[in-house]
């Protein structure tokens, strides 16, 4: 294998609320290799959008990196100093965040804010600043004589194209996207996504991907890390992970999707919430949830074994994982307990 | 589609229903600018008694316009608009009141439609008081919603203010509120858009498991296939304000005759990796509905269009059980 882009080990993100510590991320560790897009997926409030602004350093002021390090070709991102992050940041890593679509400036023009990024960040003159719009605004499919717009000119599908724009802008080898598609629809939707392919096949850019969709995940990615109450659960290559999950929390969210391809079934949703992460419960966080949760499961923390080559699962049954995907199915398995 | 059903009368009618709104003030008028937006622009169709039908397309086709109109939030601007017989255009008084009990709403985000400082009983009690509903039965009444989409324990919600759940318990709320006048007639507004995944299925499932239970007529509005496919029958597919086929859900989903909901099905994601990735049947591009092209409104994106398209917007067709409106399916002469 490659040498990866991006490594994260052990990476925990805390924030302080009063004089209470709350781990929103808790020893997450994967890879992402170049010209690859991983999706990272989980319930709202899994930290996520946590984890995400945690590689450009974009945390709020209340969180702290709590441990671990994320190495991008070869660089500690945590360890840098805010000066040497600002020069990774558009030009190496770029960041499209959580309704990116709502974040553009109303008063400027979409080309005048492109231009902003293009000349004060990246240096360039203001004719090849031009130039460079243009081609950025061909690739992600918006006609250039609307660079002179307003953001409210545009739809929410096109601002969501604009903000890629953006992120390209300076040809990074990463971008980190929040929830990109989650407000559109589906053809908008589509054609988004198909950008995004396109740009990793033709650019090799690599791409974190945070969605709350397994069906994005399917459309795009090469690989996936599930998430759950702060911790990692289930990582692994797309097609496996999804047809052969080792994580009954991976196997439940399966059931949970409606899926036009087969007959109409039942959809079955995964009883109860998250726990509280100000005060997550011992052991396994899903055991609450988990119709196969075992005695162990209530007071020891599973840690992330090997399934199959590099699909890793953290559940203290991962060795039963076939037998517990043949009960998982049936959507009996997971009606609350009475 | 020949079956007893037919017989009766239906719930809702419209008929070449139209919502126009003017746009522009009084500069762009006298600049000759101003024109008027179609949100919906002659739509037709007839719901029976019981039956739950999506409505479909794309963000700004007209949906929640016709829902609104539908429910008499917006007053139709041509054409008609029929409940259980009557015009509601010309309902007032009394008769506008009874209507109001008789339909309901349920908006697309639960963040929203409910007062932060209302407490679930305050939210739940508010069209009871408003129906004139004897205070001794409210107790009961939401105590019997609650239970209808599940919220079993419903003491340990009721003192509650809406920040205080869930966006899967809101929208429980929002359909126990709905519900709670037993209405004949629900129009659901993307009702899980705002949700996670995780919770939309349990959702759904209230939601689908009432209506049938109660035997509600219903109107499920959304842009996602998918979705539509688990709580309706049978789906009607909209485009720039406009009916462009329907038909029932499972022969729309299996072989879609329209070439745009050709595209909304193919644009449909599914769970798993086995899937085309072949380009969508459509153009880019928004509709602009300030600016329909002529003809059929679909043809500047139709990668089927052809001469007849631009100058003669397409008439109903019957195909079988459905209806299309395209000129590649009307019989040959
Ligand atoms: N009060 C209004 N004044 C002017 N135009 C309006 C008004 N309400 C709606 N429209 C326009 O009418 C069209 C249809 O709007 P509508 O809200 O019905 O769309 P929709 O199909 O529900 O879309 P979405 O999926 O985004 O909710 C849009 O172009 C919209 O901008
Ligand atoms: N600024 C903050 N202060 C305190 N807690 C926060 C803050 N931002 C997020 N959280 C909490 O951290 C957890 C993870 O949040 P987030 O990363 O936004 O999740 P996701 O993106 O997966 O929905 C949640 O419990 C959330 O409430
Ligand atoms: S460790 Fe136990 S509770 Fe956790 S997912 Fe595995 S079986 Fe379920
Ligand atoms: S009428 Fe013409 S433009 Fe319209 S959908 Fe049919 S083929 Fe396409
Ligand atoms: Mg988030
Ligand atoms: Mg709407």
């Amino acid at each position: 294998m490659t040498q990866p882009l991006l490594t994260l080990k052990d990476l925990s993100i805390a924030y302080r609320v009063g004089d209470q510590d709350t781990i929103a991320v808790e020893g997450a560790s994967f890879d992402v290799q170049p010209g690859s897009i991983v999706g990272l997926v989980g319930e709202s409030g899994c930290g996520k959008t946590t984890l995400a602004r945690s590689l450009t350093r974009v945390l709020a002021g209340n969180a702290r990196i709590a441990g671990g390090e994320a190495i991008f070709d070869g660089r500690d991102i945590m360890a840098l100093s805010e000066r040497a992050m600002n020069g990774l940041r558009w030009r190496e890593i770029a960041f499209i965040p959580q309704s990116a679509m709502n974040s553009l400036d109303p008063v400027y023009t979409v080309g005048t804010q492109l231009a902003e990024v293009l000349i004060r960040r990246g240096g360039l003159g203001r004719s090849a600043a031009r130039t460079r719009a243009e081609e950025l605004f061909e690739w992600v499919g918006i006609e250039t004589n609307r660079l002179g717009d307003y953001p409210h000119q545009f739809s929410g599908g096109m601002r969501q194209r604009v903000a890629i724009a953006l992120a390209l802008a300076l040809d990074p080898k990463l971008i980190i996207a929040d929830e990109p598609v989650t407000a559109l629809d589906v053809i908008v939707q589509r054609q988004i996504l198909d950008q995004l392919r396109e740009l990793k096949e033709r650019l090799g850019i690599s791409v974190i991907l945070v969605t709350h969709d397994i069906s994005v995940v399917a459309y795009v990615c090469d690989r996936v890390v599930v998430m759950y109450a702060g911790r990692v659960v289930e990582t692994g290559p797309m097609a496996a992970t999804l047809t052969a999950p080792a994580h009954p929390y991976t196997m439940g969210l399966r059931n949970a999707f409606p899926d036009l391809a087969s007959a109409a079934g039942e959809l079955t949703p995964i009883e109860g919430a998250p726990p509280d992460l100000a005060s997550p419960p011992p052991g396994c966080r899903f055991a609450p949830r988990c119709p196969f949760a075992e005695a162990r499961c209530r007071t020891d923390v599973p840690g992330l074994d090997i399934y199959d080559g590099d699909h890793l699962a953290a559940c203290h049954r991962i060795a039963e994982a076939e037998t517990l995907r043949a009960r998982a199915v049936a959507s009996e398995t997971w009606e609350a307990p009475a | 589609m020949k079956d007893g059903h037919d017989q009766d009368p239906p719930l809702v009618r419209l008929d070449a229903a139209e919502l126009h709104f003017p746009v522009g003030g009084v500069v762009a008028q006298l600049q000759g600018r101003a024109t008027v937006v179609k949100a919906v622009d002659g739509v037709t169709f007839e719901l029976r008694r019981g039956e739950s039908v999506g409505l479909l397309g794309e963000s700004g086709c007209g949906k929640t316009s016709t829902g609104r109109m539908l429910v008499r939030l917006d007053k139709a601007t041509g054409g008609r608009v029929e409940f259980d017989g009557e015009d509601v255009s010309g309902l007032t008084g009394d008769a506008l009141k009874r209507f109001r009990s008789r339909v309901q709403l349920i908006f697309q985000n639960p963040f929203e439609a409910l007062n932060p400082r209302f407490t679930i009983r305050d939210v739940l009690a508010e069209p009871l008081e408003n129906a004139r509903i004897p205070r001794a039965e409210h107790e009961e009444r939401i105590l019997r919603a609650m239970a209808l989409v599940k919220l079993g324990d419903a003491g340990q919600f009721m003192d509650r203010y809406p920040h205080q759940l869930s966006g899967g318990q809101l929208q429980r709320i929002v359909m126990a509120r709905a519900l709670i006048l037993e209405p004949e007639f629900v129009v659901a507004d993307e009702p899980v858009s705002m949700l996670d995944v995780s919770v939309r299925a349990g959702v759904l499932n209230v939601f689908r498991d009432v209506r049938a239970q109660q035997g509600i007529t219903a109107i499920y509005i959304s842009h996602d296939l998918a979705l539509v496919r688990y709580v309706c029958e049978r789906t009607i597919v909209m485009y720039l304000g406009r009916i462009v086929e329907d038909g029932p859900t499972e022969d729309i989903v299996a072989n879609p005759l329209h070439p745009y909901t050709q595209a909304l099905v193919a644009a449909v994601p599914v769970p798993h990796p086995d899937q085309s990735h072949a380009p969508l049947p459509i153009g880019r591009g928004a509709p602009d509905p300030r600016n329909p092209p002529s003809g059929c409104t679909f043809r500047d994106r139709c990668p089927r269009a052809f001469d007849r398209c631009a100058v003669e917007a397409p008439g109903p067709t019957y195909v079988q059980n459905r209806i299309v409106h395209c000129h590649l399916h009307e019989p040959k002469t």
